[in-house]
């Protein structure tokens, strides 16, 4: 029931990056990757950079980026840093790690 | 010699005041303005407080708003906890003090790198949009220890630092360190901050002989003079407060040369005049030699001048202590209904000496004292250790003189101490502090216990060099001479009689001296008589030898003519004449 959920559920992200930073970069980099290869075509990136809009970062709580959040399916989950750790970084977003 | 410095220097040397009574002392006028500074202590060591204490005076006195970004606790306890100190934040947030709550959330996944650039984005816009120049970061450490490897915790205080002095912001981080190490904290992740930020403030917290004891010290302040030593402090009723020195060379004491009285007549005169203001007065004696009595009376005088005394007794409660002066005529309610006394009882407070001390500058500035007595201060030596105890009474003295405040302080001495009292000593050392040092004795003789005072020393006046007794009646208290008969000091019974015997005598002399007087006068009375009569008879003589003279010439008179004639009869010659 569950992994039939997350499955077919669409998984909302939301990375917060600091401009060009080179941690920033990966992590829109490697969210791509793995959102391409688990989630193809169920899957929405919104990149909010805090340079530009760092208001919206004071009222959302960021304080350390990159951040990705994932705001669907539920919970709610926050993840920092530069989403390289796939392993991890799988389990967290309840998916299976693909054997290779 | 301003002109030489270039605005760089002369940058460095902008002080950001604290706030915190003692730190701006320290550190010459406060922490580096438009620098970092770094706090470190263990855990309850008031790093938190000290911080916010900074901002709430920066936004209340020095015009300078204040961002405090919360990493460890929410803000919203911070806020609770620091009603407690009467601050009233509510008042100042958002806009004078805004604060940032960023605890990584506990479910917080970690995936790789990151940085903190996202924070300090936020906190432009934030300190941009209130126009902040104070910024806290509260236990950065929290922060810090997601971050994988030392490299990049060293990385992201750099970012931090650079960011703070590219917008002149006055900021302060704190971080934890172990307690038993703050003095090598050099090994702690903060050490190479150490290195970095322009001045470092280490909060140290133990137990020394059972009795808590906080020490704060700056560990360094670039381009600036400071106070090196560690120096006591207290969280107290709002905030904290750090004791210490008048610095050498500083702050020139107002030299008063207004007397004030003891509240004894007698004891006035002795000292010729009274007390100077502002000046320190140590009344020694073991117990029960009326230090008490006379402590009262010195404040009851005050509150008749009505000057606001603080009483502090760590004997006897408050209404033990009118009851008990009230049993000698010194009659202290009225004054403290008034509210010109306040007796403070502190018979149950343990503390360490530092503890004592801050309390009484506390309570004396809250009622705003301008005589301060301390009955006994040699309780400071109960709890602690004796070589805090001595500093601080220093220190009291020294904080008394700088405020300008009258301090009365009585020592116990028991048996034991009583050979060192007489070489010189009180146990905690004030004798040599203070200007005048008033001795009270027993004296046991011919069954009685009498009090004696006497003035060991006092600065700047003339002073009795006699032993007095000390009476204490339902009238007051008063002095009276003692008698020395035979090299005896004669006290109680034995002075009053000899006073009647004295008396006495001089009734006796007093009578005969009356007698001698009308005897003279009568011998002056007959005397004069007789000169009299002498006189009358002095001149019925010269009337005499008058007349004597007068009848002896005229009868030679007669014969000489007899004779002449009798020649002229004879027909004699004048050469025969000549012959006879």
């Amino acid at each position: 029931m569950k992994r039939a959920k997350t499955q077919d559920a669409k998984f909302k992200f939301r990375l917060y990056v600091a401009s060009n930073a080179q941690n920033s970069e990966r992590a829109v980099a490697n969210l791509g990757a793995l959102c391409r290869s688990y989630l193809p075509n169920r899957y929405e990136i919104e990149v909010v950079d805090v340079f530009d809009t760092p208001k919206r970062a004071l009222s959302d709580g960021i304080f350390m980026t990159p951040t990705l959040i994932k705001l669907a399916p539920p919970p709610v989950r926050r993840m920092v840093g530069t989403l390289s750790q796939t392993r991890p970084l799988l389990l967290a977003l309840g998916l299976e790690p693909l054997e290779s | 010699m301003k002109s030489m410095l270039s605005p760089q220097d002369r940058g460095a040397k902008k002080k950001a005041p604290t706030g915190i009574a003692g730190l701006d002392e320290i550190t010459v006028g406060g922490l580096p303005h438009g620098r970092t500074t770094l706090l470190v202590g263990g855990p309850g060591s008031g790093k938190t407080i000290f911080a916010l204490q900074f901002l709430v005076h920066g936004a209340r006195i020095c015009d300078e708003t204040g961002v405090f970004v919360a990493f460890e606790e929410r803000s919203e306890r911070i806020m609770a906890n620091a009603d407690g100190f009467g601050w009233n934040l509510a008042e100042l947030c958002p806009k004078r003090l805004a604060f940032i709550d960023a605890q990584p959330t506990p479910d917080l996944i970690q995936s790789g790198t990151f940085d903190l650039s996202g924070m300090l984005a936020a906190l432009e816009a934030q300190t941009e949009q209130m126009g902040a120049r104070r910024i806290v970061f509260d236990a950065l450490d929290i922060v810090l220890a997601l971050l994988p490897d030392p490299a990049s915790k060293r990385r992201e205080v750099y970012r931090l630092h650079e960011w703070l002095l590219a917008h002149e912001l006055t900021g302060i981080i704190t971080g934890k360190v172990d307690a038993g190490e703050t003095n090598s904290v050099g090994e702690q992740p903060f050490g190479f901050m150490q290195f970095m930020v322009d001045c470092a403030v280490i909060l140290n917290h133990s137990v020394v002989l059972g009795v808590s004891q906080r020490n704060l010290r700056v560990q360094k302040f670039r381009g600036s003079s400071f106070d090196e030593n560690e120096s006591p402090f207290l969280i107290g009723r709002s905030g904290f407060e750090i004791a210490v020195a008048r610095p050498l060379g500083r702050g020139i004491l107002n030299v008063s040369k207004e007397r004030l009285s003891s509240g004894v007549e007698r004891l006035d005169t002795m000292l010729g005049g009274g007390y100077y203001r502002a000046a320190c007065v140590l009344i020694t004696g073991f117990p029960g030699t009326a230090k008490t009595t006379l402590s009262g009376a010195f404040a009851e005088a005050a509150c008749r001048r009505n000057e606001r005394t603080l009483f502090i007794s760590f004997d006897a409660d408050s209404s033990e202590v009118v009851r008990d002066l009230a049993s000698v005529g010194i009659r202290l309610d009225h004054h403290l209904e008034s509210g010109c006394l306040r007796i403070i009882s502190a018979r149950t407070v343990i503390g360490s000496a530092e503890t004592y001390l801050v309390r009484i500058k506390t309570l004396a500035k809250e009622h705003e004292a301008r005589c301060v007595v301390i009955d006994p201060v040699s309780t400071w030596t109960k709890s602690g250790d004796g070589l805090s105890a001595h500093s601080v009474s220093e220190r009291l003295i020294d904080w008394s003189k700088a405020e300008g405040i009258t301090l009365l302080c009585t020592s116990l001495l028991d048996e034991l101490t009583q050979r060192r009292a007489e070489g010189g000593g009180t146990s905690l050392q004030i004798s040599t502090l203070a200007d005048t040092w008033i001795h009270l004795d027993y004296l046991v003789q011919a069954g009685e216990r009498n009090r004696g005072l006497s003035i060991i020393k006092s600065r700047g006046t003339a002073h009795s060099n006699q032993v007095r007794e000390l009476i204490l009646s339902n009238d007051g208290v008063t002095l009276a001479d003692i008698y020395t008969a035979g090299g005896e000091v004669l006290m109680g019974t034995l002075r009053w009689e000899k006073e009647r015997a004295e008396r006495e005598a001089n009734e006796v002399a007093e009578v005969a001296a009356k007698l001698k007087r009308v005897r003279l006068d009568a011998e002056e009375a007959e005397l004069e008589v007789r000169i009299r009569s002498l006189q009358t008879e002095l001149s019925a003589k010269q009337v005499e030898k008058a007349l004597l003279t007068r009848t002896t010439a005229s009868h030679e008179h007669a014969l000489t003519r007899g004779d002449s004639r009798i020649r002229e009869l004879r027909g004699a010659d004048v050469a025969d004449s000549e012959a006879t």
